[in-house]
C-alpha cells in the first residue's frame, strides 16, 4: 500500500497546483465554472490526504515494519492506542497530519461559503491550496512517510517512552488543528485584501473557524502543560520552552484578533489592525511549525535537526513580505469608517486589551529567539530563562485579567460617570472584599499574586453581574421564569455570554497560576529508607524501595521500574502511602551495550505520585541511585557477552529474565539512598478547572445560532425588518 | 507494482478527475443559477448579520452598555442598513 500512499500524495500536489491555477484564472476571467473547479480541487486534496493518512495509520496499527517510519517509531509490542497515535510522533507522520487537517478544514470552509464571498473565495482557495501544495511537496521530496525498507527489521524501535501519555498523544492533533484552522481566516483575509473587499463579510464567514482555531490551540497548549506537570518530573507546567512558546504566540495574537473583529463588525473600525493581526497569526502558526521541525532551537518537544528549515524559511518569508505588501498597498481601502468617540469606551478597552496581548506576544517572541539573536550579534548563544519571562509577562497578564473584567462593563462609544457607577459598583465591591479577606489571610506577602486574586474576584463579580442584568432585561422583555430566562439569554447570545465565561475561566486559571507559583514549597532531598523530610505542612517518610520488572504478554519484558513507597502525613494526620517510580526502558541501539546495561542506557521516564485537590497538590518524584548496581550490571554484561552464541535464544531469554529479577530484588532489599523532589503547590487544580471553563465558554461561542440559515425574509422592507426582529424576539 | 495497487491508483485518479472536471461540464444555465444563488446567499448572510447587530444593540441598551441617545442613533442606522439589504434582495428577484 505504500505505493498507493505515495501516489495519493503526488496526486495531491498535482491537484493543489491545478486548483491554484484554476482559482486565480477563474477569478481574473470571471468564469464561475473554473472557480468551482478550483474549489473542488480543494475537496479532492482533502480526499487524497485522508487516503494517504489512512494508509499510514493502517500501517502503524498493523505494525507493518516494511514502512521505515513505522519501524522507527512503533513496534509490535507498543499498545494499540499508542500505535495509532505514534503516527504523529514522527516528522513524516506529523507533516501528513498537518496536511490532512489543513485540507479537511479548507474543504469544509469552501463548501460552507460556496455561495458566499464569490469575489474573495477564489483567492482564499488559492492560498489554502498553496499551503496544501507546500506540505504535499515536503512529504514527497523531503520527508516521505511511504519510504519502504528493503529488509524490514524483526522488531521496531517503539514509541519514545516520554510520549506514552494520553495527554501528549492528543496534544499534537490539537495544536495542528489550531494551526491549520487559523489558516482559514488568514486565507480569506488575503483574498479580501486582494479584491479590496474589506468590510466585515470575510470576518463573519470565517469567525467560527478562528474561534475553533483559538479553542483547539488553547487545548493543545494546556495539554502540553499538563503533560509537563505529570510526566517530565520537574514539577512545573510551563518552562518557557521554545516549542511551548511557539504555540503560545499565535494563540495570543489570535485572541487579540477574536476581540478586535467585534469592533470592525460593530463600528467598521480597526480594519488595518484586524488584517495585520490575522496575517501575523497565520505567519506565527507557520513559525511555530518551523520551530518544532527545524531543530534551530533546543527543546525537549522538538523533532531532531532536519532539512525542513530552508523551505519553511522561504514560505514564512514569502508570507511575511506578502502580508506587509498587501496591508500597505490597501491602506486607503482599510481606513476606518468611524473614529474613537471617547478614550473611556468599550472600543478603547478592546484596543488596550489588544495592545497587552501583542506586547505579551512580543515578549515571548524576543525571549524565544534571543539565543539566535545573541548568537548573530555576539557569536555566542545565550538563553533567557523563566525569571526574565516572568518579569514582563506577570504584570502584563495581571493587566489582561483586569481588562477582561472591565471590558464587559464599560459602555460602547463613551462611558459616562453614571454608567460607570452603575456598572462598576458591584464588581469593585467584590474585589475590595476579596482584597481585605486575602490580606487578612496573609496573602499580602506576595503582592503580584494578591493583585491577581483581586483582579480574578473583579472578573467574577463582572460576569455574575452581567448575567444577572441580562437575565433581568430578558425577563422584562419576555416575562419568562428566571431559570428559563438565563438559559435562553445564553442560548440566544452565545457569543457574548460564552465570551464572558471564557473571561471567568481565564481569571480562575490565572489565579491558579499565581497561587501555585507564589506559594509553592519545594525541596530536593536525598533520603535513605526510614528517613523523612518536610515540605510545607507535609511530612514524607521513605518507607521502603520498590522494584519490579514490567512485562506484557505479547512483548515480554518492557521496562524495569524502580521507585519508593513514601508514607505521608499532613499536620500530623496520616494520609497514606504514595509511590513515585522511574521506568528504565532498554536502548534499541545495541552497539556497544551489554544485555543488562542496555536497560539503563535507554530512556528513563519519571512516574510521579500526585495527590491533587482543590486546595493543594502534593507532588513527589524519585530519582533512584542506580550507581550501586553498576558492578552487578557490568558483571552480568560480561557473563552474557562470554556466553554469546553458545546459548539458545529461549535459554538466553530465561537467563536474562532471571538475572534482571535478581537485580531488582537486590535493589529492593539493599536500596541505596535515593534523590527525591517533593513539591506542594496550592490551587494548581484551578488551572485545569479554569481551562475547562474557558473551553466550555469557547464551545458556547462556537455553537451555531438556532435556525439562522433557515430564516427567510418575505416582503415589506422597513416593516419587514421590524417584523423579522419582532418575530425573532417573540420566538426567543 | 501489482494489479491491485495499479487499480487503486487509477481509481483515485478517476475520482479526482471526476470531482474537478464536473463544474466545467455544467451548462451556462447552471452557471447563471449558481451566480444568482451566490448573490442571494451573500445578501441573506448580510441580513442575518444585521439583524444580529440590531438585537445585540438592544441587549447592550437594556444592560446599560449603550446610552438612550446612542442606542437610538445606532438602531436607526442599523435598521436603515437592513432596509437597504432587503431592497437589494428584492431587486435580485428570481433567476
Amino acid at each position: 500500500m505504500a505505493e498507493v500512499g505515495r501516489a495519493a500524495l503526488i496526486l495531491a500536489l498535482g491537484v493543489a497546483v491545478y486548483g491554484i491555477g484554476a482559482s486565480l484564472y477563474g477569478a481574473r476571467s470571471g468564469r464561475a465554472d473554473i472557480v468551482a473547479s478550483g474549489r473542488r480541487a480543494a475537496y479532492a486534496l482533502a480526499l487524497l490526504s485522508v487516503v494517504a493518512f489512512v494508509i499510514l495509520e493502517a500501517a502503524f496499527l498493523r505494525s507493518d515494519l516494511s514502512f521505515a517510519v513505522v519501524a522507527g517509531h512503533s513496534s509490535t509490542t507498543t499498545p494499540t492506542f499508542y500505535q495509532a497515535t505514534a503516527v504523529w510522533s514522527s516528522q513524516e507522520g506529523s507533516l501528513l497530519l498537518w496536511l490532512t487537517l489543513l485540507s479537511l478544514w479548507s474543504a469544509l470552509v469552501l463548501f460552507l461559503t460556496r455561495r458566499q464571498l464569490r469575489d474573495v473565495a477564489p483567492y482564499a482557495t488559492a492560498v489554502l491550496l498553496g499551503l496544501g501544495a507546500f506540505f504535499a511537496g515536503l512529504l514527497i521530496f523531503l520527508e516521505s512517510p511511504f519510504d519502504v525498507l528493503a529488509s524490514p527489521p524483526v522488531e521496531g524501535a517503539g514509541l519514545n517512552p516520554l510520549l506514552r501519555s494520553p495527554s501528549m498523544m492528543t496534544h499534537p492533533p490539537m495544536l495542528y488543528s489550531g494551526y491549520t484552522l487559523f489558516a482559514i481566516p488568514f486565507a480569506f483575509a488575503v483574498g479580501a485584501l486582494i479584491v479590496r473587499r474589506v468590510d466585515a463579510e470575510w470576518i463573519r464567514a470565517t469567525r467560527r473557524f478562528a474561534l475553533a482555531a483559538w479553542l483547539f490551540l488553547g487545548i493543545g497548549v494546556l495539554l502540553g502543560a499538563r503533560w509537563s506537570y505529570a510526566e517530565l518530573g520537574w514539577g512545573g507546567y510551563w518552562a518557557w520552552d521554545p516549542v511551548e512558546n511557539a504555540s503560545l504566540m499565535p494563540w495570543l495574537i489570535g485572541t487579540a484578533f477574536i476581540h478586535s473583529i467585534m469592533i470592525q463588525e460593530k463600528r467598521g473600525m480597526l480594519k488595518v489592525w484586524n488584517a495585520s493581526l490575522i496575517l501575523a497569526t497565520g505567519v506565527l502558526c507557520l513559525l511555530g511549525t518551523f520551530l518544532v521541525r527545524s531543530g534551530i532551537l533546543d527543546s525537549i518537544h522538538a523533532f531532531g535537526a532536519s532539512t525542513l528549515g530552508g523551505p519553511f524559511l522561504v514560505l514564512i518569508g514569502a508570507m511575511t513580505l506578502g502580508s506587509v505588501a498587501l496591508v500597505v498597498s490597501r491602506r486607503d481601502t482599510l481606513r476606518s469608517e468611524h473614529r474613537l468617540d471617547a478614550l473611556l469606551s468599550r472600543e478603547s478597552i478592546f484596543l488596550l486589551n489588544n495592545l497587552v496581548l501583542v506586547a505579551l506576544c512580543f515578549v515571548v517572541f524576543w525571549g524565544t529567539f534571543f539565543p539566535l539573536i545573541a548568537e548573530a550579534v555576539t557569536g555566542q548563544r545565550a538563553a533567557l530563562g523563566p525569571p526574565w519571562f516572568d518579569r514582563y509577562t506577570v504584570p502584563l497578564a495581571l493587566l489582561l485579567v483586569l481588562l477582561s473584567g472591565v471590558g464587559p462593563l464599560i459602555a460602547w462609544r463613551r462611558a459616562t460617570a453614571a454608567n460607570a457607577r452603575r456598572s462598576f459598583a458591584i464588581p469593585a465591591a467584590v474585589a475590595v472584599l476579596a482584597a481585605v479577606a486575602l490580606a487578612a489571610a496573609g496573602a499580602g506577602s506576595a503582592l503580584l499574586a494578591l493583585g491577581m486574586f483581586v483582579a480574578g474576584a473583579f472578573v467574577a463579580g463582572t460576569v455574575f453581574q452581567e448575567l444577572w442584568r441580562g437575565t433581568g432585561a430578558r425577563r422584562a422583555m419576555t416575562g419568562e421564569a428566571p431559570h428559563l430566562a438565563v438559559v435562553r439569554l445564553i442560548g440566544r447570545n452565545r457569543r457574548r455570554y460564552g465570551g464572558y465565561l471564557v473571561h471567568l475561566g481565564m481569571a480562575v486559571l490565572f489565579v491558579g497560576v499565581a497561587a501555585s507559583s507564589s506559594f509553592q514549597d519545594a525541596t530536593d532531598v536525598r533520603l535513605a529508607p526510614g528517613e523523612q523530610a518536610e515540605v510545607g505542612e507535609y511530612t514524607v517518610r521513605y518507607t521502603e524501595p520498590t522494584a519490579r520488572l514490567v512485562a506484557t504478554r505479547e512483548a515480554g519484558l518492557e521496562f524495569i521500574e524502580l521507585g519508593a513507597r513514601l508514607d505521608v502525613w499532613r499536620d500530623g494526620e496520616a494520609l497514606g502511602a504514595m509511590t513515585p517510580t522511574r521506568g528504565y526502558y532498554p536502548s534499541q541501539d545495541l552497539a556497544g551495550l551489554g544485555a543488562i546495561g542496555r536497560f539503563f542506557e535507554g530512556e528513563s521516564v519519571s512516574e510521579i505520585a500526585l495527590d491533587a485537590g482543590a486546595g493543594r497538590d502534593l507532588w513527589l518524584a524519585v530519582q533512584p541511585d542506580i550507581g550501586a548496581l553498576e558492578p552487578v550490571i557490568r558483571e552480568g554484561d560480561a557473563v552474557f557477552a562470554q556466553a554469546a552464541g553458545g546459548l539458545s535464544p529461549q535459554f538466553e531469554a530465561v537467563a536474562l529474565a532471571q538475572t534482571l529479577r535478581g537485580l531488582v530484588d537486590r535493589y529492593a532489599s539493599e536500596a541505596p539512598p535515593a534523590q527525591f523532589r517533593l513539591l506542594t503547590s496550592p490551587m494548581i487544580t484551578w488551572i485545569w478547572v479554569g481551562a475547562l471553563v474557558v473551553f466550555a465558554g469557547g464551545l458556547i461561542c462556537l455553537w451555531p445560532a438556532p435556525d439562522a440559515a433557515r430564516r427567510r425574509a418575505t416582503a415589506g422592507l422597513a416593516v419587514r425588518v421590524a417584523r423579522d426582529l419582532g418575530r425573532v424576539r417573540a420566538r426567543t | 507494482m501489482d494489479v491491485v495497487t495499479l487499480v487503486a491508483i487509477m481509481a483515485l485518479l478517476g475520482a479526482v478527475a471526476w470531482l474537478v472536471v464536473a463544474p466545467l461540464r455544467a451548462g451556462s444555465a447552471a452557471r447563471d443559477e449558481e451566480r444568482y444563488e451566490g448573490a442571494r446567499a451573500d445578501l441573506e448572510a448580510a441580513k442575518e448579520a444585521k439583524y444580529a447587530e440590531i438585537r445585540d444593540a438592544e441587549l447592550d441598551h437594556a444592560t446599560g452598555k449603550l446610552s438612550d441617545a446612542d442606542w437610538r442613533a445606532v438602531d436607526r442606522q442599523l435598521r436603515a442598513e437592513a432596509v437597504e439589504i432587503l431592497q437589494r434582495l428584492d431587486e435580485l428577484g428570481v433567476p
